[in-house]
This record gives structure tokens, sequence and C-alpha cells, in this order.
């Protein structure tokens, strides 16, 4: 269950010892995942802190459809809490795919089908007592391309999600829209134009505060989908330094295409890559100096070295 | 509840997961079915109109259709007869209208898609645009004031002209969109080889364009067939079967329609109800033959 | 035969260089033919009836007698009727409207879409004659035993819903305004929506919105500017609709001041009045006020094209 593979080295002082064997919540609401393949087991504290290296999700044999069309065949792996987890690839191999049904966006594409189980600290996340738009506060997500709402204010944008969520009130906005934007390093830069438009800043900017927009309701998990790609390089160091400083708070999971970015960052990292009918598959993960210097499939190692069959 | 009292660093203290994902949410949830429930219900409100209207038309049309309507002209005492007048007098003068429309509104749109500078295209697509939107009595105004007034005498050629003023813009304006998707492709690759511009116009973008030219044209005709406003003051209208005499009046289906259920006779307005039909049958027709292709085009 | 390879044929060809020039002129004299005779109709419209501008000034708007005896013509309860019809046109087509465009663009069954639109938009080919007999004939008889003595029976009591109601009136033609307005405001609505990025939409829905929240609170903002001016341009057309209206208004002569009493529009009166006017002063009075009507469509058709081109620009103002 709780597998560390080994050579990785985890922050033991800033970690509690993981408590086995305790529930976070009624066993019930785990419903039909109970039956299916082995039980996902309970992995946070009676507090909801974990540590990392903990398994915060759990993906057994995931299938992704797009009608008849499978983008992503049968997919087995840890999502380890608190930690950066890297999804690399070569383009079309079902990376984003599988990036997006960790938070239920998948199912929004026409004839988008889903086998298999995710569980998120035990629970299925597809299972019926789970409702997508709950899931999708818990697990946020930073997509490609920075989208800003262009018609609210930079503060409006931040405040979106609390505002979905019913809390309006000016005390408790102030403070969440101020430490989201610290969080994301854009405090500083912003804290005299909160009112202006959300397109008013720049690339990277608008990222960040894509970034605070996520954090401002209090996910757990962040997944980002290529986040710096559309940016310049400075623009992207900035980026990968937020990782950084968001890793010990949030579970990460972030697809890239650009491996040096995976190797910087992340500390873990899941190659995938495409069969004969296009489907994507899971070549192999683990902890990223693994991957990198010493991979166990031939085709990583291809991967990696930049040839390709 | 949550994110409230959390520190940026340090032991994060949350909520545990299964009670974020209980789901408390079900006022959110009933709001969002509610309104999606609403915009079905607008849906099916703005569909039954149509329903209604082609229902009647059909029903009460049917009943009304018989030979004597297609065959002969209205009595002139008393009811019976039919609407042979208004049928041929609508065949005439869409046909003289697009006669005159049909060169002059494709050669508008190839001068705003091919010909024109910035400026020059901007006027024009405005005033096409503008003309498409002018309520079509007007145009019927303006044309009894240059061609009914002067002669004293209300004459089928003012209609066409009218009816031509209403199809020149709507030709216009499809013929200008047909080439500035066509010509994209096809006027590079000419060009590279030392083409003219108006070559390639001519030889090479229309022909490709044709179908869409001709579905513009089909939908003008249309629309023209079902104008009843700009024929009052021009063609007027008349019990007589007119055939070739574009200096007199003359009558056309949309104004037969209206004069019928003008009218306290039932029997007349009965057959205003068989010309309906006729009428939803000739324009509906067009319509969906046109669209319908367009619409398989894109989604094929 | 590809398109590259006839041209090339044509290259081998070479016609007369006065052809190219015939031709280029031709498409030139008929785009300024277009845009003249649109300069011609004003100018024509204004010249017609500047008699009686001349006669009587802003009267001729402002004044409520019609009176082809006296030769006095005041054309407010037109205006009033024209204006009345259209705005109950709007209040029952816009929202309507918007939320069959949301429903169409946002929720409606992949399939199932692009058949209602075309359903849809097939009300507008429908000529106005033809809405004007159903509603004549079908339409005002059923809302006056039914709605309209409901309403009378419930509301009569306020003065804009006094009874009696004689089945078309005011409200019968702004319902029928509604009816044929309706396609123009859901097909310029569905577009503007559906041209939202789908990348805004997923910001949202990745924060744990439902999907009405998503369309409420960034779909629409973005599109705002879109459906105002498919807004405006259904007013343009309820302005200027002619036919079915006159047949369901009532044709009436006073300023109505309940929805239930006959009453007149610039168009209607026009259409009904035009050819039995001699000539005169008369004729020329109704000139004018129909050269009222084309400004009036005139400037709503320009600020409605300013709106929608924008959105395919950019998000709402």
């Amino acid at each position: 269950m709780m597998e560390v593979n080994g050579g990785m080295a985890i922050d033991t002082a800033t970690a509690p010892p993981p408590a086995a064997g305790v529930v976070d919540g009624p066993v019930g609401l785990t419903g039909p995942a109970a039956e299916s393949g082995p039980a996902p087991g309970p992995t946070a504290a009676p507090d909801g802190s974990q540590a990392a290296g903990a398994a915060k999700l759990e993906v057994r044999g995931l299938g992704l459809y797009y009608g008849d069309f499978r983008a992503v065949r049968d997919a087995t792996l840890d999502i380890r809490a608190n930690a950066i987890t890297a999804i690399i690839g070569p383009s079309g191999c079902g990376k984003s795919t599988f990036l997006r049904s960790i938070n239920r966006m998948h199912e929004l594409a026409p004839g988008a089908r889903v086998e298999g189980t995710i569980h998120l600290d035990g629970i299925d996340i597809y299972g019926p007592d789970v409702d997508p738009v709950d899931l999708r506060r818990v697990v946020g997500m930073v997509f490609q391309r920075p989208n800003p709402f262009p018609t609210m204010s930079i503060y409006d944008n931040v405040a979106a999600g609390l505002r979905l969520a019913g809390r309006h009130s000016r005390a408790e906005l102030d403070e969440v829209v101020e430490r989201s934007l610290r969080q994301a390093a854009l405090w500083d830069e912003v804290k005299d134009k909160l009112r202006a438009g959300g397109t008013s800043l720049s690339g990277g900017q608008q990222q960040r505060l894509c970034i605070a927009r996520a954090l401002a309701v209090d996910p757990e998990i962040i997944l980002m989908d290529e986040p710096a790609s559309a940016l310049d390089p400075i623009a992207t160091l900035r980026i990968e330094e937020l990782m950084f400083e968001l890793r010990g708070t949030y579970t990460i999971v972030i697809v890239t295409h650009n491996m040096q970015q995976a190797s910087r960052v992340s500390d873990f990292t899941a190659f995938f890559s495409m069969d004969e009918d296009r489907a994507g598959y899971l070549v192999e993960h683990g902890p990223t100096p693994g991957i990198f210097t010493n991979p166990r499939e031939q085709l990583t190692e291809d991967y990696i070295s930049g040839r390709f069959g | 509840m949550s994110g409230l009292a959390r520190p940026v660093a340090g032991p994060i203290v949350r909520p545990p997961i299964a009670e974020r994902l209980a789901g408390r949410r079900e006022r959110r949830r009933t709001v969002d079915r509610a309104w999606r429930g609403l915009a079905l219900g607008a849906t099916i409100v703005a569909v039954v109109p149509l329903a209604a209207v082609l229902l009647f038309v059909a029903v009460k049309g049917a009943g009304a259709l018989n030979p004597d309507l297609l065959t002969k002209p209205p009595k002139a005492l008393g009811v019976g007869g039919g609407a042979l007048n208004s049928i041929l007098g609508s065949a005439q003068m869409v046909a003289l209208g697009a006669l005159l429309a049909v060169p002059a509104g494709i050669l508008a749109g190839v001068y705003v898609a091919e010909f024109a500078g910035a400026q020059a295209a901007r006027v024009v697509r405005f005033a096409s645009d503008v003309m498409v939107g002018i309520p079509s009595i007007l145009v019927g105004i303006f044309v009894y004031t240059i061609l009914v007034l002067p002669f004293k005498q209300f004459n089928a050629f003012a209609g066409s002209v009218a009816l031509a003023i209403i199809m020149v813009p709507v030709i216009a304006r499809t013929t200008e969109e047909m080439l500035r998707l066509v010509g994209r492709e096809l006027r590079e690759g000419s060009l590279a080889l030392g083409l003219p511009t108006w070559r390639t116009v001519v030889s090479v973008v229309i022909p490709t364009g044709l179908t869409g030219i001709l579905s513009g044209v089909m939908l003008a005709l249309a629309r023209a067939a079902g104008e009843t406003a700009p024929l009052l003051f021009t063609a007027l209208g008349s019990r007589l079967v007119n055939v070739g005499d574009f200096g007199k009046p003359m009558d056309a289906l949309p104004v037969f329609i209206y004069n019928g259920a003008r009218q306290p006779i039932a029997a007349l307005n009965e057959q205003a109800w068989g010309a309906a039909l006729l009428l939803v049958l000739l324009v509906l027709g067009i319509n969906v033959a046109v669209r319908a292709r367009s619409w398989a085009r894109r989604a094929g | 035969m590809t398109a590259l390879s006839r041209a090339n044929l044509l290259l081998a060809r070479r016609g007369p260089r006065r052809a190219d020039r015939a031709f280029v002129a031709g498409t030139r004299i008929s785009g300024s033919l277009l845009v003249a005779t649109l300069a011609a109709i004003a100018l024509q419209l204004t010249i017609s009836s500047w008699p009686a501008w001349v006669a009587f000034g802003a009267d001729l708007m402002t004044k409520t007698i019609w009176d082809p005896v006296r030769e006095v013509y005041g054309a407010l309860p037109f205006i009033v009727g024209t204006l009345a019809s259209s705005a109950i046109a709007l209040v029952l087509a816009a929202p309507i409207g918007i939320l069959a465009a949301i429903y169409l663009a946002e929720f409606a069954p992949r399939r199932a879409a692009p058949v209602l639109t075309f359903v849809i938009e097939l009300l507008a080919a429908i000529p106005s004659v033809v809405i004007g007999l159903w509603g004549l004939f079908i339409l005002a008889p059923a809302l006056q035993t039914t709605v309209y003595a409901w309403l009378i029976g419930a509301l009569g009591w306020i003065p804009i819903f006094r009874g009696p109601s004689f089945g078309v009136g005011l409200l019968t033609a702004g319902i029928i305004l509604a009816i044929m307005i309706l396609p123009t405001i859901v097909s310029i609505s569905r577009e503007v929506i559906a041209a939202v990025p789908d990348s805004q939409r997923e910001a949202m829905l990745g924060l744990g919105a439902t999907r009405w929240e998503a369309v409420r609170k960034v779909v629409l903002p973005y599109a705002r500017s879109g459906i105002v001016g498919a807004i405006i341009l259904g007013l343009g057309r309820a302005l200027g609709e002619t036919m079915a209206v006159t047949m369901v208004i009532g044709n009436g002569q006073d300023i109505p001041t309940s929805v239930f009493d006959p009453a007149q529009t610039i168009a209607s009166k026009i259409a009904v009045t035009f050819n039995e006017a001699s000539g005169g002063l008369q004729t020329q009075s109704l000139i004018g006020i129909g050269l009222i009507l084309l400004v009036m469509t005139l400037l709503l058709n320009v600020v409605a094209r300013l709106l929608v081109g924008r959105v395919t620009r950019g998000p709402g103002r």
C-alpha cells in the first residue's frame, strides 16, 4: 500500500508519521468501491495531515475513451501526497486525458467513457456518492494557456471559486484573495491594482493568477496541464519555483512535454507512450532520479535520450 | 468552513476529504437543474409557433386546395374561381426581379470580395447589411415615387423592380461570403502561377463557389416570393389574369392572401388559406432544400 | 480537373485586356449601384415628404389627429403603437430567445442542437402575410377566449388591462411580433454564445461550478455585447414588420390605453392608407412617417452591427 521506492529522500522532519489503520470518514461512503480490486487503504491522519510519500491517489486499471476510441489503456499507479508527480511522454499518448480524468473533466467531452477506478484518500471519485462539482473543488486545475476571466477584475478572478461556494463576506474574501495571491507569488505585483481587469497582466502573471484562483478554493490536489508551455523562459522559471513552494502543502500532478522541466521539478515521474492503435499506456513510473538515470524499460530510455522507434 | 484559519506554511489542517465530497450543495444543484429546465422549456416555446402555423396552414389550406384554385382567376362578381392571376403574377414578377437582381447582386458581391479596396468594401458591405434590414414597405414607397407616380399608373414592372431591390443585397452578401470562403485556397495557388486576379475569379473561384452562390439566389427568390408590402403600391394587384403586360397592375400570391383575409366572406378566407399553403410549400421547400444541403456539408 | 490544372490551362489562353477592365468596372458599378440605391431611398423619401414637414413640422410626430378631410395629420398614435408593440415583443421574445439560445449552445444533445436550430430559423422564412393570416383567424380568437378573458377577469381593474378585447389589438400584435423576431434573437445569440472559448468554461468548471453557474458567471458576460446586438436586431425587425402586424393590430385610430385596444403602427398605417390617399398632403405625410421609420431602423441596424461584430473579436463590454 504505502510503498516507498528505494533511494527517495523524504524530508521526515515536516511530515508526521503516517497513522495506519485510521479512516477519515464514514466507511459507508466508499460504497461499491470497496468491492473493486484491492481495498484502497486509508492514508490520512484524523487531523487531515498526510505524510509526503503516502498515496493520495490510487489509479487502478484506468481506461479512458472518446466514444469508441480508447485514449488511455489500463493505467495503474499511485500518486503520492504532497509531492510533485510529472507525467511525460510523446504527443497524443493520453497524458492530458489522463490528467483530466482525475478531476472528472474528461467526462465533459462528447462520448467520453471511463473504466477502472481512481481512489482519492480511499474514496472512489467515480462512485455514485461523489458529485463531480464537489470533486473539482478538492482537485484544482491549471490549464495550458492562461485563461483568466476577462470580464472580471484580478480580485474577482481569485474570488470566483469562493463566491461559487456562497462565501460573500468581504472580510473573508479579502483575506483569502491576499493569501492566494501571496501563495502564487503574485501579491506584490498586483496588490495595488486588484480592480484591474484579469487580462491586463503579462502571460506569466496571468498564469500565476490562474494558480491563485485555483488555490483560493483550498484544493488538496492541483493538476497542471503543461502550465508553462505558453510562457517565456523567465516566466516558466517562476512557475517552477512556485511549484516547489506549493509542494509541501499540495499534491501536484503536472503534465509536461518538457523532459528537463520534469527532471528539475518533480519527485515522481510517470512515462506514457502510445501503442499501435493509438491508445496511450503507462510504460513505467517511479521516483524521478531513478527514471531519468536508470529506467527499467527500453522505451523509457529511448524517449529520454531522444530516440524514437 | 475550509480555508479560513490556515497559515501559508506549516502543518495543514483540513476537513477530511469525505466530508468535502459529501455534497452539501443541494441548493446549487436544484438551481442548476431548474435553470436548465427553463432553458429547455424556452426552446420548446420557440419551436411551437412554427409547428402551429404549419399545422393550420396545412389543414385549412388542404381543404381549399382544388383544381379551380390553381387554374381559374377570381370571379368578377361573387365568390368562386381561383388564384390563377396571382400564381402567374408572382411567377412573372419574381422572374423579372431576379433577372435584374441576380447579375447585379453577384457582381456587387464579387466586387466586395475581390476588387474593392478596404474602405470601399466596408462601405458597400455596410450598405448591403443595412438594406437587408430596411422595412420592405419603404422600398415599396420608394419605387412608387419613381416608377408609378410619374406615369400615374400602377404597373408590374415597378413591382418587379421593388422585388429586385429587396433581392440584390441578399444575393450580394451570400456571394461575397461564398467567394471569401472559396477564394482563399484557390487564389494563392493560381496567383502563384501568374494568373491575373480577374481570371482567377471568373474561371476558377466563381465556378467553385457556384453552389453556394446559387443557394443564396434561391433564398433571395424565396424571400421575394413572400413579400407583400412592396407590391401593394407598385403592382397593386388585379383580379384579371395578366400575362406579359408589365405596364399594367398584376396580382401576386401574397397580395391574394392579404386581400382574401380581409374580406368578411368565408369562401374568400378559405381561398386565402389555400393560397397560403401554396406559398408556404414554395418558400419552405426552397429554404429546406438550400439550408439542409449546407447543414449537411457543414456537419459532414 | 483540379483548380490548379484548370488555372494552368487558362494561362495558355491570353484574352483581350479590355475584357479584364470591363469586368472589373462592371463589378465596381454594381457595388456603387447598391450604395446609390440606399442613398436614393433615403433621399427620395425625404424629398417626397418635404411638403408635409413644411406644413406640420414636428406636429406630424406629436399630434394625435389624422384627418384627411381637414387635411391635418398627426401620427403620434402610430408612433406609440409602433413603440408599444415592439416593446411587448421584446419583453416576450428576449428572455425566451436568450434562454433557448443558451440551451441550444450549451445543453442540447449534440445531435439535436442543429436540428432544433434549423427548425427555429425556418420560422423566419415564413412570409409575414401567412403569419398574419394565422394570427388573425387562429391565434387572436384563441387568445381572446382564453388568455385575454382570464387577464381581463383577473387584472382588468388596472388601466392597461382594461377590457373588452376583440382578439385583435395591441397585445396580439406584440405577441405576433415576438413570434417573428424570436428566430433572429435565438440564432444570433446562439452563435455568439457558442463563440465563447471553451477555455473559459473549463476554467469555471475546474473551480467547481455547476454547468448553469459557468454559463451565468462567465459565458453570458463574455457574450453580453453580442446578445444585446441580437436583441437590437430583433427590435429593428419588429419595428419594420408590416403585413402580420396590419392584420392583427385592429386598425385603431387613437393612442391605445389598454393592451387590448385596437392600435396602429407606422408600417400598418401606411399599408392600410397609402392607396386611398389621393396623392396630396396625406400621401406626403404618410411618406413622412415612413421616413421616421427608416431613420429608426437605420440607427438600430448600425448599433446592432457594431455590437455583434465586436463579440467575434473579444469579450463583452
